[in-house]
Formats: structure tokens, C-alpha cells, sequence
């Protein structure tokens, strides 16, 4: 029953809305900076727009690097439990999603072990 | 005032012993009131030494209080009174108990004057706190805690070692300034580094705390790297090595965050990021950037205690926590959402939030003295911390695509719990003085000058301009089921792997030399047989009856039997 509700996230159009007030922000954000007198402790400060490219640019470096970096870094998700498979050295990353048996996920040890 | 002599380890451990024997609402009671009456006598104690003892020649000093310590004194009450209340529902003595002692020992810990001190709450705070993991009573868990407690109790050795060592150079023990030199002072720093999650020894914290229970990680997040902030803080302040080691923490950890499935493990990567930041603070060692390591640990252990309660709440309501099955959440856990978002808006130091006013300061120290790059890397972590720990963290649970899990908000007790650190982190972000008013130096400090405000929010808002435009363009990483190596890798894998090989190999060599050995032999006695069929060969013979052999034994033995007596 609580499935056919519908929330304010499941129509599309109020996501759109509030993206479009975020990029307003993000626009006016970068027009303050000619309106608001700054004191800087550094040079670089003074280029224009140096903290909001640097933000961006910082972010995406920061996601391309990290998902390359899984290609040389992902295994299965028990890489590390099943001790006696060395072979799982070769697993490469595509077999991850394939990995069946799922381990303590559903234990959260807030079981009332005193009763 | 007799009161004045109780040092704040105390009141814990003795509450913990009561813990022991009670149930119910009476051992409740008893949790909550002790940090409660803990905290009001703290904050009446006065500045100075409070506790002094001697031991074979040395002066200990077991409770020793002055601004630097009574800053971590303060937060640790905190954090412990909120963590108590998050787990008042459990009913398990095992946890409860050691969570009790644990918030001592790192109160023991903080209030340290000497070495030695510091060396017996440095192994208490391990051998309490992995019983929080222990809890979990997973055979996963029981491993982390195992490697856990080896790499702790490895810090401590090395911490007695540094104090001996520091003993016999200086002919003291007293905890101050220790600074990297001798022996001594190396170790020490190493000591500090494993519990601080230097880079390379960061893995014990990743590995173990996403293992603990729901609530024993709430505990873990506050108190043992916020003791090893402590230590650097009062034995290497302006020490230029932790400038780029605390820089090198800032960035690491963000990308592992990044491709991390295990929400829980996201924080403790963050958790790294962001004690990397204070250890910048401290190898700047100005009164500037001191205070903002000081400050930054005060909010940290809260705003993260935050975090990882609400990721403990969606943990406990769903039985999940990995990324890939959680999203949505949002619709039916709303308290949580909030109170998420402003964990999440105070780590990424939003204006008006806590991590804003104490993150600034060491931002601010970095590029005062010089240190440009540093400070670039530590913009770069900013945005980086908000990036994965502010905006991945709620979205992928509480938003994203619906997982169709529909869990209800978690009990009254751990809701209260966050809605106390919350308030913590709102009102410390909007009314900073009173903070600032308890840190050691006066620095005249305002955060909520116009520039800065204005270039921390571009540089937030931009960052998740970046994050927009990534998931729109699908460039964005998914979430995957999946374990990332790091360098845990090199004892958990590798080093068994190695081991084994060469063991392997040494049992083969060993065994082709015997049999090598055996057949040479066999050629031997052949061949002697052969050459002489008559004398050698009846000594050497196989075919002998062994019988004869135990016939001669007997003989001798007899003989032996009456020589004894015949020398009476």
C-alpha cells in the first residue's frame, strides 16, 4: 500500500524544478564575486572565478581518476573471505555482479543478546 | 575539595562495572548519568596537574588537566553521552560494558601527564574497543577485530619502546613536546602515526570499523584517532613532516571513497580526510592553525559521530548498507534524511554549519605561512569531502534510484541521539565564540567574513555542479558490489600468498632431498650387501630379526644391574 503513494521525488518535473533554483545559485554565486569586495591572501585568488573552476574541475578529475582507478583495483566483493582461492587473484572486474552468496550484510549485531 | 581529585576515567570505568551487574531501565540510568555527572565535575576542575605518584624513579602524572586536554575532555563527554543514548536499546552487556571502558581509557588517555600513562590507556583503548567489533558476532567481524587488535596493540608496543627509550635520554617521562629526535622521538611518532591512520597504516580503521555493530561504531568514530590528534598534538606541534603526511591524508582517501560500496567505509575514508586535516594544522604549529586541528578534532567527533549514526540507523532499519541495495530511502526514513543532510553539510563545512568555522582556520594558517601547494590540495580535499561524504552518502541511500525498500525511522533513542548532535553541529556553525572561547590560544579569529563565505559556497556549489553534470552525463561511477584493494592488500593477501608459496616450496625441496637421500641409501646398502656377502652384511642386514637387537639390549642392562650392586 505505502507503494502507491507518491512522493515528492517521483515526479520528474519537481527534480527539474529544483535543479533549475541550483543552477540560478550556482549563476548567482559567481556574479557576487563582482559585487562583494574581496581581501585576498593570495594570488590566485585574484583570477577570476578561481574557487567555483577550481571546485568543478577538482570534482571531475577527482571521479574520472577514481573510476579508472577500478580498473585496476576492483574484485569480487569476497575477495578476501574465501582465503584459500588464490585464483580469485585473476577475477577481473566484470565478474563482481555475478558474486552470489552475500555474507554478514544482514547481520547488524544489534541482536538483544542478553534475553 | 576532595572532588577535584577524580580523574575522569573514573567515573566511567566504575560506571562500567555497574553496567555489568544491572538490567533494564536501572542500567540505562546508570549509562547516561555517568558522563552526565562525569562532564559537570570536569567542568568545574580547575587548569593544572592534579595527580602526581612516583614510580621506581620516575615522577607519573596519571591526570594532568590544562586547556589542550580539557578541549578533548569536553569532546569526549559529548561524544559519549550521545553515543550512549544511540545505544540505550541494545540489550547486550558485552557491548555496553566495553563501550563504557573504552570512553574512559580515551578520557585516561586525554588527561595522560606522563608516558607511561598514556602507554596503559593507549592499550586499554584497544583491548576495549575491539569487543565493540567483536559484538557484530560475524566471522567477518572476528577477523577485522583480530587484525584490528594486532595493529593497535603493535602501536602501543611501539609507544613503550619510544617511552623507555625517551625515559633513558631525557630522564623523564613527562608527557610534553617531544619533537623527531633520537630514537625516541621516532618512535613515538610511529606510535602516533598507526593510531592516527598514517597513510599505509591507515588500513586497520577502513578494515575495521564498517565490521563493528551499528551502535559500537558510533563509539570507535570519536574516541581512538581522536586520542592519537591529541598525543601529536601536545608531543610534535610545527613538526614539518605532518604538513605533507596529514596532506598526503586529505587526498588520498577521497578517491577510495569515491568507488566504495559500503557506505559505512565511505565515512571511515573520510574519517581519514578529514584527521588529515588536523594533522596539517599541527605540522604548521602556528597558535592559528593549532587551534584549528583542536577545533576541527571537537566538531569532527561530532559531525562524524552524526554520519555514522545515521548510517547506523539505516543499517539497523534495513540490514543493509551497501550502496548498490539502498536509495529511496528518503520517502520513509525522513527524520534520518535530515538529520544526514546536516551531518553531511557540516563535514563539508557549509557556511553556518560546524566543520565551516574550525576547517577554515587550518585552510587559512596554510596559505598565511607559505604553503601554497599544501593548500591547494587541502581545496582539493575540501571539495573532494564534500563531493563523496556530502553528497554520496545521502544520495545513495536516501535518494537515487528507489530501492523499494521501505524502512521507517529507528527508535526514539538513536533519533534523539542525532537530533543532539545535529543541534551540536547547527549551533557550533552559527554561534562559534563559544567554541573558540574554550581553545587554547586567542587568535581573534572570524570565520563569517564576506571572501571566505563567499569562496567556500562557489566552491561547494560547484562541486556539486560537478556532481549534477556527471550523473546527468552517466559519467559518474556506479555503484558496484565489489571489495577495492588498497594497501591492506600487502598483509592481507599478499603476504599469506607469498608465504605460502615459499613455505610450499621449502616442504618440496625438503622432501625430494629425503627422498633423494633414502634412495641414495638404498643404492649404499645394496651395494655393501653385495660387496660383502659374509662379515658386513650380517651387521647391516635388513633381514636380521630385530628380536636379537632387544635380546642384547637386555643383556646389557642386566649387566649394568649387577655392576650397580656389586658397587654397593
Amino acid at each position: 500500500m505505502d507503494n502507491e503513494r507518491k512522493y515528492f521525488f517521483d515526479n520528474p518535473n519537481n527534480i527539474k524544478r529544483l535543479l533549475y533554483v541550483f543552477y540560478a545559485i550556482c549563476i548567482l554565486l559567481l556574479l557576487m564575486e563582482f559585487v562583494i569586495h574581496r581581501h585576498i591572501s593570495h594570488s590566485w585568488e585574484n583570477l577570476w572565478g578561481f574557487y567555483p573552476v577550481y571546485g568543478f574541475i577538482g570534482c571531475v578529475v577527482l571521479v574520472l581518476v577514481a573510476t579508472w582507478m577500478r580498473t585496476f583495483l576492483m574484485r569480487s566483493e569476497n575477495y578476501y573471505d574465501d582465503g584459500n582461492a588464490v585464483d580469485a587473484e585473476n577475477n577481473s572486474a566484470t565478474d563482481t555482479q555475478a558474486s552470489t552468496h552475500q555474507t554478514s550484510n544482514n547481520k547488524t549485531g544489534d541482536s538483544n543478546v542478553d534475553d | 575539595m576532595w572532588m577535584i581529585e577524580i580523574p575522569p576515567f573514573l567515573p566511567f570505568f566504575i560506571g562500567a562495572l555497574f553496567a555489568a551487574f544491572t538490567r533494564g531501565n536501572l542500567r540505562s540510568a546508570i549509562l547516561i548519568a555517568v558522563p552526565v555527572l562525569s562532564a559537570l565535575h570536569l567542568w568545574m576542575v580547575p587548569d593544572g596537574i592534579h595527580l602526581q605518584l612516583a614510580f621506581l624513579d620516575y615522577q607519573l602524572v596519571p591526570y594532568r588537566v590544562d586547556k589542550l586536554s580539557l578541549m578533548f575532555g569536553y569532546v569526549f563527554h559529548i561524544a559519549a553521552f550521545i553515543a550512549i543514548i544511540y545505544s540505550l536499546h541494545v540489550r547486550d552487556t558485552v557491548q555496553q560494558v566495553a563501550a563504557m571502558l573504552y570512553a574512559g581509557s580515551g578520557l585516561g588517555a586525554v588527561f595522560a601527564g606522563d608516558l607511561l600513562t598514556l602507554f596503559v590507556f593507549w592499550e586499554l583503548l584497544a583491548f576495549t574497543s575491539v569487543f565493540l567489533i567483536w559484538a557484530r558476532r560475524t566471522q567477518r567481524s572476528y577477523a577485522a577485530g583480530m587484525r584490528y587488535l594486532i595493529i593497535q596493540v603493535l602501536s602501543g608496543v611501539i609507544l613503550l619502546a619510544g617511552a623507555l627509550f625517551y625515559g633513558a635520554e631525557h630522564g623523564t617521562l613527562s608527557f610534553e613536546f617531544i619533537g623527531l629526535e633520537g630514537i625516541a622521538g621516532w618512535l613515538i611518532f610511529i606510535a602516533f602515526g598507526i593510531k592516527c591512520a598514517f597513510p599505509i597504516a591507515h588500513n586497520w580503521l577502513t578494515d575495521a570499523y564498517p565490521e563493528a555493530t551499528v551502535t559500537g561504531t558510533v563509539f570507535l568514530s570519536a574516541f581512538t584517532t581522536k586520542v592519537a590528534v591529541y598525543s601529536l598534538a601536545r608531543g610534535y606541534p610545527g613538526t614539518e613532516l605532518l604538513i605533507y603526511i596529514g596532506a598526503a591524508m586529505t587526498c588520498f582517501p577521497i578517491f577510495f571513497a569515491v568507488i566504495e560500496n559500503d557506505l559505512r567505509r565511505v565515512l571511515a575514508y573520510s574519517l581519514i580526510n578529514q584527521v588529515g586535516f588536523m594533522v596539517v594544522g599541527i605540522g604548521i604549529g602556528t597558535a592559528l592553525a593549532l587551534n584549528g586541528a583542536i577545533s576541527h578534532a571537537f566538531n569532527d567527533v561530532i559531525f562524524k559521530g552524526l554520519l555514522f549514526m545515521s548510517m547506523g540507523a539505516v543499517l539497523q532499519m534495513t540490514g543493509r548498507i551497501n550502496g548498490s541495495d539502498l536509495g529511496g530511502l528518503c520517502k520513509t526514513m525522513p527524520k534520518t534524511t535530515v538529520l544526514c543532510i546536516v551531518g553531511a553539510a557540516s563535514i563539508s563545512a557549509f557556511p553556518l554549519f560546524s566543520g565551516f568555522v574550525s576547517k577554515s582556520m587550518v585552510m587559512t594558517a596554510a596559505v598565511e605561512n607559505g604553503h601554497e601547494w599544501i593548500w591547494l590540495m587541502l581545496l582539493f580535499a575540501s571539495a573532494g569531502v564534500f563531493h563523496h561524504a556530502g553528497i554520496k552518502i545521502p544520495y545513495f541511500a536516501f535518494f537515487a534510484h528507489d530501492s523499494g525498500i521501505r524502512a521507517s525511522d529507528p527508535p526514539n533513542n538513536m533519533l534523539l541521539a542525532m537530533l543532539i548532535a545535529a543541534v551540536l553541529c547547527i549551533g557550533i556553525g552559527v554561534y562559534p565564540s563559544a567554541l573558540y572561547s574554550l581553545l587554547p590560544y586567542d587568535t581573534g579569529y572570524n570565520p563569517y567574513d564576506a571572501t571566505h563565505v563567499l569562496a567556500q559556497t562557489q566552491l561547494l556549489f560547484f562541486s556539486a555542479l560537478a556532481f549534477v553534470w556527471l550523473n546527468l552525463k552517466g559519467l559518474y561511477p556506479p555503484e558496484l558490489r565489489s571489495t577495492n584493494l588498497d594497501f591492506e592488500w600487502i598483509y592481507r593477501r599478499a603476504t599469506p600468498v607469498l608465504l605460502r608459496n615459499v613455505f610450499a616450496f621449502i616442504w618440496k625441496a625438503d622432501h625430494s632431498l629425503r627422498q633423494s637421500f633414502h634412495l641414495r641409501m638404498d643404492y649404499l646398502l645394496a651395494f655393501v650387501a653385495r660387496r660383502h656377502e659374509g662379515r658386513i652384511s650380517g651387521l647391516l642386514s635388513r633381514t636380521y630379526p630385530a628380536g636379537s637387537i632387544v635380546m642384547w639390549v637386555a643383556v646389557i642392562l642386566a649387566t649394568y644391574l649387577i655392576l650397580s650392586f656389586m658397587t654397593h
